[in-house]
């Protein structure tokens, strides 16, 4: 939508996408979205709307059933090369410490020497605050620094495509809280384009540009609501009136939405 | 260390008691040597055959070993091929279970009747007995990889290989160490009984197995008590051996072995 005025395709294009499990139940139907590179979308809606689908649908994880899903003109899967997947779960893995977990990625791309990966993750690790862990295995670290630990991993290969599923909601306020001033800021340093899961409204609301809220049964986007704050935004934005505002708007179309079922 | 002497203070006390009440049925019900000898008379034996029974000890590790490593191989072979798709799986799996419930006994004079009796011979029955654990438990641990794992090695576009080096294989360890430390007693087991069988033909080829035959059909029982300790010897080496690696491959990650390492 809103790169029309420069003349260039948008980043990412769903075209009438849907998505029909084999048993017949239509998770998804009718989804029409254009995603400019730097939005920061967040999913929001009732729990089987189908939203953490369309996050697996832009991965190819899971195929779609009908319709077109574009990325940077790519389908796909072979768009992953450009994208990071941060899980409900940190999903490292245990064997590996911290610097190893967060090299995988590029170990995995196969395109790197391990001096290179070393250079690289070393200075994500100080991105994060991690290096003084580098060397811990995944056991040792609380669920605040394993997630920290799972979006240093998925930043490393510099995607321009972030797909969150969910990734704060095991955990504490205070961390997430903390998790979500720690995303922005990362995303100061390298501008990718985020898709984001989340059951909590206020997080959409301090994290995104774009808030979807989906309604259920079949999962279809209701209502499309902008956030216009600027950034970089702090934790202070937080207890501003217009924030609050928006927060109770996002609030009240999931109401209707819930309610509308 | 004042710890390890307090939780060695209970089993030391269990075998004191034990051989305690051995001695005392010897000398209260005057049971003659040959039907149960003293723990004295035991001792003496192990200490003037100290040679026979390292010399029975060497050949019978040489068979458990040979057997249980061979095991290693194709159990950990067998476990990537079943791995690979739940119908491999289903039309083989019940058939490595015949490994299991098949008498070892049944079949391993049956192998020494097709082969040719001796060391290779025990060996082969010491890994019929040692392969089904590790095929079970490493297939277990090579399926049973998080699925959210897997698809963080998809969005990676990682090779089958990468995926099975780097995930699947890593994962499957601690289950692979579970059939290990259970294979590693039933390897001294398959190799005695291996030999119960081969000594027949072989005589004089004396490990542990057959000295064992020798030693009842001498009504040496002091002899035999002897034998039976050292089995068990070999078999608590074997154990703890496997154990000490495993520790030392997962004590960074793997609960089982965070629990020796906790502080």
């Amino acid at each position: 939508m809103k790169d029309t005025d420069t003349g260039q395709p948008p980043f990412i294009t769903l075209g009438n996408v849907a998505k029909r499990w084999s048993n017949g139940v239509t998770v998804l139907d009718g989804i029409r979205l254009e995603a400019a590179r730097g939005d920061f979308i967040s999913l929001i809606g009732p729990s089987g709307c189908g939203k953490s689908t369309l996050l697996r649908l832009l991965s190819g994880l899971t195929p779609i059933s009908g319709g077109t899903v574009t990325i940077d003109g790519m389908a796909p899967v072979a768009a992953r090369e450009i994208m990071s997947f941060i899980f409900q779960d940190a999903t490292l893995l245990p064997w590996r410490t911290v610097q190893g977990n967060v090299e995988l990625g590029l170990e995995l791309a196969g395109n790197t020497t391990a001096a290179a990966r070393r250079e690289a993750c070393d200075g994500l690790l100080r991105l994060v605050g991690l290096s003084d862990v580098a060397g811990h295995y995944p056991r040792q670290l609380s669920g605040g620094m394993k997630m920290r630990v799972s979006i240093a991993r998925a930043l490393a290969t510099r995607p321009k495509l972030l797909l969150m599923d969910e990734p704060f909601g095991a955990l504490d306020e205070m961390t997430r809280d903390f998790l979500n001033e720690e995303v922005l800021r990362l995303r100061e340093v390298d501008r990718f384009t985020t898709f984001f899961v989340t059951h909590s409204v206020a997080e959409a609301v301090f994290l995104s540009t774009r808030i979807l809220v989906m309604s259920a049964k079949p999962g279809r986007v209701a209502r499309e609501i902008a956030v216009p704050f600027p950034f970089p935004r702090t934790s202070a934005l937080r207890s501003a009136p217009e924030f609050l505002e928006r927060v109770g708007e996002v609030s009240a179309a999931l109401r209707t939405v819930k309610g509308a079922h | 260390m004042k710890k390890l002497l307090k939780e060695a203070a209970w089993p030391a006390a269990v075998f004191l008691a034990v051989l305690a009440l051995w001695q005392g049925a010897c000398t209260v019900f005057r049971i003659p040597p040959y039907v149960l000898p003293s723990p004295p008379q035991v001792f003496a034996t192990v200490v003037e055959r100290h040679a026979n029974l390292v010399a029975a000890f060497r050949i019978t590790a040489v068979e458990a070993v040979g057997g249980y490593l061979m095991s290693i191989v194709v159990g950990v072979l067998v476990a990537l091929v079943f791995a690979q798709s739940p119908v491999v799986r289903r039309s083989l799996f019940p058939y490595t279970i015949l490994l299991q419930t098949v008498p070892i006994v049944a079949v391993a004079p049956l192998i020494l009747m097709w082969f040719k009796s001796g060391a290779s011979s025990v060996m082969l029955v010491a890994f019929i007995i040692c392969v089904f654990p590790i095929i079970a438990n490493t297939t277990q641990g090579l399926i049973s990889v998080p699925r959210n794992l897997v698809d963080l090695f998809a969005m990676a576009n990682a090779s089958r290989a990468s995926q099975l080096l780097k995930l699947r294989l890593p994962h499957a360890l601690p289950s692979l160490f579970v059939g290990l430390r259970i294979s590693a007693g039933l390897s001294v087991i398959g190799a005695i009984t291996g030999e119960l069988f081969a000594s027949s033909n072989a005589v004089g080829e004396g490990g542990l197995g057959y000295s064992i035959t020798y030693a009842n059909s001498q009504l040496q029982t002091d002899y035999l008590f002897a034998l039976v300790i050292t089995t068990s010897v070999m078999g608590c080496l074997f154990f703890f051996t496997v154990t000490g690696l495993e520790w030392l491959c997962l004590r960074h990650w793997h609960e089982s072995a965070m629990k020796v390492d906790a502080d």
